[in-house]
Formats: C-alpha cells, sequence, structure tokens
C-alpha cells in the first residue's frame, strides 16, 4: 500500500469494519483474552508503577544520547564483526538489503517476524528484484499465505479464526487436508517451513533491543523461528529503526519484564535470543555474516520535537491498542498503514506525514487506557491532542511533517467569527437572536451537520438564550 | 556529499539537548535458596517443560530412562563438553543412539533438521523469577543444538540458580564479555497465533525436559 491509496480513508474503513459482525467478534475474543492476561501479571500495583517509571527512564535516557548511543552501537557492533548500514528513507533501507543478497547471491530468504520491514515493504520489494522471502512466524506466515497485512503488531492474524486458517491451509499447503484443529494446524506450518529453513540462503529479522554497551542485538519470541532464521541459514540481516538502542544491557531486564507481560500477559518469552557477533572460528553454526540495517524512515524529525520525541520511547508491546475502544472495534487494517492502533495513530502521521495520515489522531476519544497501559508512559492522547493542533497551524516551519495541511480557509473564519461573537456582548445578543430566529431552518441535510444528524435528531436553537431567560427570572449579569 | 550515516546523526545531534534523565529506583525480587529453587521450578513447568531433580551421578541413567519411556531413537550430544563426556562414558546398551555434533552446519544440517529427535545441552545457569535457562552455546556446544530436534534436554545446577536476569547480568558482569549468542530459554517451543489458542513446537522444541543437579549432590 503506497502512502497516497491511503490517504485519509480511516473514516471510509471504519464503517465497513464496524458492519463486519465476524471481524468484530475475531477481534473482540482476542482483546479481551489479552487484557485480562496482561491485568493478572500487574496485579502489584506497586511494583507496576516501579517497573515502569524503570522502563520509561531507561528508555528517554538512551533517546536523551541517541545519537552518541548510535554511533557507539556502531562502533562496537563493528568490532565484533557485525557490519552496519544507515538508511534516511524505506527505500534505501530496500536497496541495502537488496544489495547485500545480491552480494552474497542469496535468492532465498526466510524472515523473522520484524515490523520495520513491513514499513519498508520488504517482501514485495525482494519479491520485484526475483528474491523470494518466506514468513516463518505463524501469524506471519499466514497472513503472507493470504496476501494480507499484519492487522496487529504483536499477533499479526488475529483478524483471522480458525476456520479461515483451516481452509487456508487447505487451499494453500500442498496436501494439507482441512482440519480446524489447532494442533494440526500448527504441526502443517511446521513441516512445511522446515524445508523452507534449511534450504534458506539468508536469513531477515527485525530487533527488539541494541545494547550500545555491547553491541548486542536481542530479540524476543516465542516460536523459535526468529532464532531458527537468526542461525540456520549462512547470512543474517538484522533491521532496526534507530530508535531501539539502548544505553547499557543492565537496561534489558526491566523492559524484558515489561514488554511480555504487556503484549501477551506472559513472564517472558520462550526465546530470548542475544546476537553479538556472526560465526568465531571453531564454532560449528551461526551465519558467517551478521548485518544490521539501522532506519532513520522521519524518527530523526519525530526526535526533534522534545514533546513529541516521546513517541519513540514505544517498545511495540501492543498493550495500547488492545485496550482501545477504538481498535478493538475497527480492528488493524481500518489503519491502513503498518503500525494500527493509539500507536499507530501517533507514530504514522509523524512518519508519513500530516497531509498523508491527518485523519488518523481524530480517530482516538481521547479516553486515555493507552496511556494508562503504555509501559513506558508515552502520554499518547496528549500528543494526539498536539498533532491535531499541528495539523490545522498554518505556517511555513511545521514541527510534524505535513504540518498545517488541514489548515482551511473557512475553519479560520468560523473561529474569527466565534472569537467576534464572544468578545463583544453586543454581537454575542444579536448573534444569538438571530440564530433563534432563523437557525432553525438550517436543513438536517446542511454541510457538516448531515454528519452529526444521519444517526442522532437535528438540535433545535432556543426560542431563548440562557443570557435572556436568566435576565427574565431577574440573575444580574454584572 | 554527506553519507545517510551522517545526515542522520547530524539531524540527531541538532535536536534540542534533553535533561540526561536518571535511572528511576526498581528493585527485582530476592529469594532465599529453597524459594529460588521452588520458584524456577513452578515456572519453568508452568511453561510446559518437564524438571527433574537429579544428581551429579545418576543423571545419564536418569535421562536413559526418561528418553527410553517416550520411545527417543537418536539424540544429539556435544562430545567434547564434560556433560557430553560424561554421557557418552556409560551409554552403552539400550538407550537412544548417539550422535556427535562434531562437524559444521553445513555437513550436520540434514540430521538436525530432519533426523535427530533430542539434543542434550547444558545450561550455564537458571533465572528463578521467570523460569528460564541461560544459554551460552560455544564452541563445544553449538547453537542449533537447543533448537532443531524436537526435544530438548538441559543441564543446570542448583547452584548455578539467580534471582533475576537483572541480578545475573550485574554479579556475572555480562557486559565485559559477550558470546556470539546468549539464549534465555523458558520452556518449549509455542504460539498461540490462532485464536490464542497454544500450540507447542512450532518451529522449536516439542518439549523441554530439565535436569537440575542439586547442590547436595556433589
Amino acid at each position: 500500500m503506497d502512502a497516497k491509496a491511503g490517504k485519509m480513508e480511516f473514516g471510509a474503513k471504519a464503517h465497513v469494519a464496524l458492519n463486519d459482525p465476524k471481524l468484530r467478534a475475531n477481534f473482540r475474543r482476542a482483546m479481551d483474552g489479552l487484557m485480562t492476561k496482561r491485568a493478572a501479571q500487574f496485579s502489584d500495583q506497586e511494583e507496576w508503577e516501579a517497573l515502569r517509571a524503570r522502563g520509561a527512564g531507561v528508555r528517554a535516557r538512551a533517546l536523551a544520547q541517541l545519537p552518541q548511543l548510535l554511533e557507539r552501537l556502531e562502533a562496537n557492533c563493528t568490532a565484533n564483526g557485525i557490519q552496519v548500514h544507515w538508511a534516511e528513507t524505506t527505500a534505501e533501507a530496500n536497496a541495502i538489503v537488496l544489495g547485500i543478497l545480491e552480494a552474497a547471491g542469496a535468492r532465498r530468504v526466510i524472515k523473522g517476524k520484524s515490523m520495520v520491514t513491513e514499513e519498508m515493504h520488504l517482501n514485495a520489494y525482494l519479491e520485484a528484484n526475483g528474491i523470494a522471502a518466506v514468513e516463518s512466524d505463524l501469524g506471519e506466515y499466514i497472513i503472507q499465505l493470504a496476501g494480507e497485512a499484519p492487522s496487529h503488531i504483536v499477533m499479526p492474524c488475529i483478524h483471522k479464526n480458525k476456520v479461515e486458517i483451516a481452509e487456508l491451509f487447505a487451499d494453500k499447503i500442498e496436501g494439507q487436508v482441512y482440519t480446524e484443529n489447532v494442533d494440526e494446524l500448527t504441526a502443517a506450518a511446521r513441516a512445511a517451513l522446515r524445508g523452507s529453513f534449511a534450504g534458506a540462503d539468508a536469513g531477515i529479522s527485525g530487533v527488539n533491543f541494541a545494547v550500545a554497551e555491547t553491541g548486542t542485538l536481542v530479540l524476543i519470541e516465542n516460536e523459535g523461528n526468529g532464532r531458527l532464521s537468526t542461525t540456520l541459514p549462512p547470512l543474517h540481516i538484522a533491521v532496526t529503526g534507530i530508535e531501539k538502542v539502548l544505553e547499557k544491557l543492565e537496561d534489558v531486564p526491566p523492559l524484558l519484564s515489561l514488554l511480555p507481560r504487556s503484549a501477551t500477559g506472559q513472564p517472558i518469552t520462550t526465546y530470548v535470543n542475544m546476537i553479538s557477533s556472526p560465526r568465531k572460528p571453531g564454532e560449528k553454526d551461526g551465519p558467517n555474516a551478521v548485518h544490521l540495517v539501522l532506519l532513520d524512515n522521519g524518527r530523526s524529525r519525530v526526535h526533534a520535537d522534545p514533546e513529541l520525541g516521546d513517541t519513540l520511547r514505544c517498545i511495540r508491546c501492543a498493550a495500547c491498542m488492545n485496550h482501545c475502544p477504538v481498535y478493538t472495534r475497527v480492528g488493524g487494517h481500518t489503519y491502513t498503514f503498518t503500525y494500527p492502533g493509539p500507536i499507530g495513530k501517533l507514530l504514522t502521521p509523524q512518519l508519513e506525514g500530516l497531509d498523508c495520515a491527518g485523519d488518523q489522531p481524530h480517530a482516538s476519544t481521547l479516553c486515555k487506557a493507552c496511556a494508562e497501559v503504555c509501559p513506558v508512559q508515552i502520554p499518547i492522547p496528549d500528543l494526539l491532542v498536539r498533532l491535531r493542533t499541528e495539523a490545522v497551524r498554518p505556517g511555513a516551519a511545521a514541527a510534524v511533517k505535513g504540518g498545517g495541511s488541514s489548515a482551511s480557509v473557512s475553519e479560520s473564519l468560523g473561529w474569527a467569527g466565534w472569537r467576534l461573537l464572544y468578545a463583544s456582548p453586543l454581537v454575542y445578543r444579536i448573534g444569538t437572536r438571530l440564530l433563534g430566529w432563523f437557525g432553525n431552518l438550517m436543513p438536517a441535510s446542511a454541510p457538516m451537520l448531515k454528519q452529526w444528524t444521519s444517526v442522532r435528531a437535528k438540535p433545535k436553537f432556543a426560542p431563548k438564550s440562557l443570557h435572556e431567560l436568566a435576565r427574565e427570572k431577574g440573575f444580574c449579569d454584572e | 556529499m554527506n553519507s545517510p550515516r551522517e545526515r542522520i546523526l547530524n539531524r540527531l545531534k541538532a535536536a534540542p539537548r534533553r535533561v540526561l534523565p536518571e535511572r528511576p529506583d526498581w528493585t527485582p525480587p530476592v529469594y532465599d535458596k529453597a524459594g529460588r529453587k521452588a520458584k524456577f521450578k513452578s515456572m519453568l513447568e508452568a511453561s510446559h517443560a518437564d524438571v527433574h531433580e537429579v544428581t551429579r551421578a545418576d543423571w545419564p541413567e536418569r535421562l536413559k530412562t526418561i528418553l527410553a519411556n517416550k520411545g527417543v531413537g537418536t539424540m544429539l550430544f556435544a562430545p567434547t563438553s564434560d556433560a557430553g563426556r560424561q554421557l557418552a562414558e556409560g551409554w552403552a546398551g539400550q538407550g537412544p543412539a548417539l550422535i556427535a555434533y562434531d562437524r559444521g552446519i553445513e555437513e550436520m544440517k540434514e540430521v538436525l533438521v530432519h533426523k535427530a529427535d533430542a539434543a542434550l545441552t547444558t545450561a550455564r545457569g537458571g533465572i528463578a523469577q521467570t523460569g528460564s535457562l541461560v544459554l551460552w552455546p560455544s564452541v563445544d556446544e553449538p547453537r542449533l543444538m537447543s533448537l532443531l530436534p524436537p526435544i530438548h534436554v538441559a543441564l543446570v545446577e542448583e547452584d548455578s540458580l539467580t534471582d533475576t536476569l537483572a541480578a545475573t547480568i550485574r554479579a556475572q558482569a555480562w557486559e565485559t564479555g559477550m558470546p556470539t549468542n546468549a539464549v534465555l530459554v523458558s520452556g518449549p517451543s509455542k504460539t498461540a497465533d490462532i485464536e490464542q489458542t497454544l500450540a507447542y513446537g512450532v518451529h522449536g522444541p516439542k518439549e523441554l525436559i530439565v535436569l537440575l543437579i542439586g547442590s547436595e549432590s556433589k
């Protein structure tokens, strides 16, 4: 999906999603389960508050020295034998990955789950260049078979139920008979992917935390596909956003305690994979070459704003979307872009531009459920309000990409009129009197009013204003 | 012409300076000796692992019985590790056939991906809070042993158990030298990607068998 195609279509897509009972049932069931499991993990309020304060502090500390830590990460990775690459845009990152693969003569790629590679649309790019990339995370594998994008950043195929998956497998996997048994479906994927792992020339993965102190890439997962993708093929390429860096190894444990507990309600993921170098002489397995691609794609611009920069603290646990009254009803695909839910509507407009995704910050009730569960204390609702302001603030030096793009003459005129009305008692009196007389003549189908009246009764202007009524009752307005 | 690297770093460096926040206080849990072992066991078992308490002398015999009961045909082992040598010494007889991981993956791939039913590795330690094994693969004990065969057997000493990952990193000064790959393992491979229904052994081992060598057994 290119940016322009997805421009400002949240409202229309939300309507479709809201009227899809199967989709809504799939999300409701999944979100209820995830919320309950998370709540069980953080039943000790004191422990939760201390831990998330530490998590937020550790992330804020890393971001406060981001350029220095990236240089340190690069130096330590390089010393360890990991080759580091920098990409300003997703196009550059794609070209770097392709270049590495072509130099190694790699044609078949096995992939661990990575949202940054989704952001890059890497699979489509590689395919267009004659390289087959197979997703190995079960959820990602399922949506790749279906030709879809992830609808959740932790559980990519959460929008599908087992009947849909059973049909998909029977249709797409050779020799697979229809079964709704989850163990059998899982076994089918294991069998189908074993060959892809064994035959892969390269593995591509994301990164959860990149530790500057030691040049270590930390990847967490439950399935083992991430470890396989980063261990079995002779070449490993890790791709990450530049914000994922941590200062020290001791910063990993608090975040490692927050992330899986917030995401899926597990005390820890089955595997925590810490990679610090390619295969050393004498070692019998592991890739001979490890590359790290650091992607900016607008993050350095986000970082430049002291307030919005907090967006980059995110550790991608998805707790915000699991608890969001909007996301749980419309699902991830409604957001069009890679990152859905509260973090998506905060991050996407900043990366893609408010002119392109400016409707997203409005897809929120500002109920603050996301801020309440965020393990790194990102004030998401406050920042969404800030984005709404930036979208209509006219001015040349926009703080956010595409800032001011929603500024409109009619809206400015409207507010100017409002200011005039409220600044002068005489104008206010005349204005409300006129509205009382003529306002009710406005048809329900008038622009702007139409959206309101499509599901509600048209509001009626009272013949007398509150001021007038109060005065008649003898109130004095001095 | 600047490189992307310089342009990214220049933009980041041009951002307004932020105060460098201190790390807020946070104290991970602490256990006594008995509590540590109990927590380690219960957390692992909650994650669907089998934990067997063994002694330094009897674990190969115990393992032979466990594997025989499961009908395991072949087991991968590390011939040059201490545990591997001890295993091989008394293994003759009915147990599963032992396969040595003694060549590079390029030659061993077929065996690892399709043939070995189980593999034995040691764990450098265990973390009580989360029920995690600390694997520190080496020249003797390669990375894929704990990953490709359907059953992973891990040997861990009670004396090597620690309270938390934070305490382990600090006490052992991990920052002074990380291996090529270090892994925390907290159960068999699993997924809940289909309707949040747990299924085991999706890509890694279906079963994790932990042999816990008691500290009194020295």
